[in-house]
């Protein structure tokens, strides 16, 4: 699997992620990838073993990946998350603010255009909680 | 027969592929026969068009016409506002 | 009503940069139009049968005269003097230019406005009853929790790739103006026995080729857990609805498919799970909203006494005006549906003169009706001659209010790509009949709802008589409803039978309130008649 175009953490896991079916009898395994329509939460008894886990964007118009990484760091998961696939720029700030920290599109960005698409936001609406930004309104009321 | 339309990437107007271009007259429309597919993607792919498909029409007196209301009302504007037609002919009739 | 802090205001200005880089990336062709496609969406940008059409927001309906004004002012400078309100309570252009686009953008943020996921995959345009805030049978203004919900869906990261689009309706009275239980969720704001206000939910509601009226999913949601709650149902459907059939992707079919039991009892399991994760904001933050919403400074106790010598004027008055919480005021509709016109269309002089109008004598204030008309919420009954003198003169004093010529309809044919059958011409010809017959006025209450597809922007399932466009053979068909309504009493209409062209469905409706007006009882409105004696012998008087 490619390396990550975009890092967030000091440096990439590299074992080799399995597929989630191949997963639960694998019990060496510390990567794993899940496509969009299995269940995050089948990974949370053994998030202590995972050093990555990969969620897939077969198409950048299917967003269950980003339900599925706001699910694993809601749980407290804290290794790598990497989305890939078929990936926009015009993803990148809402794949931070889901709690992604490693993202490997299929075809390379444009390091300059995915450089604004980062900081798109100057603020947010919302506590996703993952992503550490605060929303408005706790900027609002001094929280 | 069979024409070419498609809207202008920038303006969106609707346009008619003339052979060698986009034209905002239907009447300019040229029948286009096996290399369709080729020339749509060659025009998206350079950005002069938006959209384009491929649909019949016949040659009338009074010009070309297209064969479903859908494209005869793209090519002479909304029934309801002919006001707003590029073309002073048109009328109710001539698109239903 | 709300107006932006220097957060809101930045947000919106990063959206129209953001757009202005997509639309630049598009034109030189490094973004193909299968990835701008979603983007351009999200900011109302859709390509239809003449050229780009723009939807912008009205944020649960209401608008203050600066922004309507302007509203007005882009009809002219970037499109062909108009615009047509939509049964979604916003406004769209469709003469726009993509090049154009990322400066309108910039003009409404100006006056704080936006196109912000008013098409697309997304949360829309959270709407409201028109009435809010002025109407003496809500238990409470429901437009800060609009506005709540509002902020909340604005950008979601989670929630910008759903299955299918995903409209919020709030409202707070049990007279439903806003066709709450058609959406895919609808809240009715609630006080619980302790008196309490919360939020009923209701999810799975909708129109379209499938239609369901939603049921209550829950009846009391605490206000310090409203944004929790919404975030359970979307996260349930964003992971488990269809995905793999556009027509089943809506929420509705989630719901039914799952059961109403299976899929309530995974939102609650997710609900659970959220409430621990401090997503909510604070009642504070809700009281900030609230203090936009305080009342106008009303003058007290005013008479509610009203020359209605003149008959023109009287008519006005009983069609179109409503009343309102304060003595001395009253809510007045403004018809977008003159006798042979385009529903929902205004000029840009006729936007101005409202927006001008309002400035006068509704403090300020408009609202867009899911209906497509507007309404001064605020009219003080000493100024409301001179108001309808005003309107008279611009053409915008059709007394018709929820009559038969008060028609809904969608662009159809004339507009938008995706309809099999034109619905304006449809309405023009019925406007004309029963204003030309006199039938209008007899036959009291009766909506008309007219779609150019199955679709269903139109809303003809919740009409008391509803028209369906189809594209039969190459040639426009009408196929006629009966007996829907979008109220508290929501019902879904049933075809008659086989369709009719453009001039049979007319005659078809000539026939069908004839009988109506034969077999009515005391105090009847058409769907009244039509539910007690059923569809049969209106199909026998059509058919037989």
């Amino acid at each position: 699997m490619a390396d990550p175009q975009f890092l967030f953490r000091d440096e990439a896991a590299s074992a080799p992620a399995v597929a989630l079916s191949a997963f639960g009898e694998d019990t060496n395994a510390t990567a794993v990838r899940i496509e969009p329509g299995e269940d995050a939460r089948a990974l949370l008894p053994h998030l202590d073993r995972l050093s990555l886990v990969e969620v897939t964007f077969p198409a950048f118009t299917d967003g269950r990946g980003f339900s599925s990484a706001r699910i694993l760091r809601e749980a407290g998961y804290t290794g790598e998350l990497r989305a890939t696939g078929d990936i926009g720029v015009d993803m990148l700030s809402h794949l931070r603010r889901v709690g992604f920290d490693a993202i490997a599109p299929a075809t390379p960005l444009d390091p300059a255009e995915a450089e604004t698409a980062f900081n798109t936001w100057p603020e947010v609406y919302q506590a996703t909680v993952v992503d550490g930004r605060k929303p408005i309104w706790a900027l609002r009321h001094g929280l | 027969m069979k024409i070419i339309t498609g809207n202008d990437l920038k303006s969106g107007a609707v346009t008619w592929w003339d052979g060698k271009g986009w034209s905002l007259s239907v009447n300019d429309a040229v029948e286009v026969a096996d290399d369709a597919a080729a020339i749509i993607a060659g025009e998206e792919a350079t950005r002069r068009v938006n959209g384009a498909y491929i649909i019949d029409a016949e040659k009338t007196d009074a010009g070309i016409r297209p064969a479903h209301i859908k494209e005869r009302i793209r090519a002479l504007g909304p029934t309801v506002r002919l006001d707003l037609s590029l073309d002073p002919s048109a009328t109710p009739d001539r698109v239903l | 009503m709300y107006s932006y802090d220097h957060y809101d205001q930045a947000m919106v200005d990063a959206r129209v940069a953001e757009f202005r880089d997509q639309t630049r990336r598009r034109i030189e062709g490094t973004l193909s139009e299968e990835k701008f496609r979603p983007l351009r969406l999200q900011n109302g940008l859709y390509l239809q049968l003449h050229a780009y059409m723009l939807r912008v927001a009205v944020p649960y309906g209401t608008l203050s005269s600066a922004q309507m004004k302007v509203l007005g002012d882009i009809a002219d400078k970037y499109d062909r003097g108009y615009g047509h309100f939509t049964t979604r309570q916003n406004i769209q252009y469709n003469w726009i230019k993509l090049e154009d686009t990322p400066d309108i953008l910039a003009d409404l943020a100006k006056v704080e406005m936006h196109a912000i996921q008013t098409s697309g995959n997304c949360i829309r345009n959270i709407s409201s009853d028109q009435y809010a805030g002025a109407t003496p049978d809500e238990i409470i203004d429901p437009r800060p929790y609009a506005e709540l919900l509002r902020q909340w869906s604005s950008f979601h990261p989670e929630f910008l790739a759903l299955p299918r689009k995903f409209k919020i309706c709030v409202i707070a009275s049990d007279t439903d103006r806003a066709a709450m239980k058609l959406h895919d969720i609808g809240i009715q704001m609630v006080k619980n026995d302790a008196g309490e206000v919360g939020c009923a939910f209701y999810v799975g509601g909708g129109m379209g080729r499938t239609p369901f009226i939603a049921p209550q999913i829950k009846a009391f949601v605490p206000l310090d857990q409203l944004i929790t709650y919404a975030e359970a149902c979307l996260r349930v459907y964003n992971r488990y609805g269809r995905r793999d059939n556009k027509y089943k992707a809506r929420i509705k079919i989630l719901v039914h498919e799952l059961g109403l039991d299976e899929y309530s009892r995974q939102v609650e399991e997710e609900f659970a799970h959220l409430l621990n994760q401090d997503i909510e904001p604070p009642l504070a933050e809700l009281e900030r909203i609230k203090a936009h919403f305080a009342d106008p400074a009303f003058e007290q106790g005013l008479s509610d006494d009203l020359d209605l010598s003149n008959p023109k004027f009287a008519r006005w008055v009983k069609a179109n005006t409503a009343p309102h919480k304060v003595p001395g005021y009253t809510i007045a509709t403004i018809s977008l549906k003159p006798v042979g016109g385009i529903p929902g269309d205004a000029s840009a002089d006729q936007i101005r003169l409202m927006a001008d109008l309002a400035k006068d004598y509704s403090f300020d204030e408009l609202r867009v009706t899911h209906a497509q008309n507007i309404v001064l919420p605020h009219v003080k009954k000493a100024d409301l001659f001179v108001l309808w003198e005003k309107l008279v003169a611009a053409d915008l004093a059709t007394a018709n209010l929820n009559a038969i010529t008060d028609i809904i309809a969608c662009p159809g044919l004339d507009y938008c790509s995706l309809a099999n059958a034109r619905s304006i011409p449809v309405a023009q010809k019925i406007s004309q009949r029963f204003t030309d017959n006199g039938k209008e006025e007899t036959l009291g209450e009766l909506k008309l709802k007219i779609s150019g597809c199955i679709n269903a922007c139109g809303h003809h399932h919740a009409g008391h008589i509803g028209i369906l466009g189809v594209d039969r053979k190459g040639t426009e068909n009408y196929q006629l409803l009966l007996g829907g309504s979008e109220g508290a009493d929501t019902s879904l209409g049933q075809i008659t039978g086989p369709g009719f062209n453009e001039d049979g469905i007319v005659d078809a409706i000539d026939k069908v309130t004839d009988f109506y007006l034969a077999e009515r009882q005391e105090g009847e409105r058409f769907l009244d008649t039509y539910r007690r004696l059923g569809m049969a012998p209106f199909k026998e008087v059509i058919y037989g």
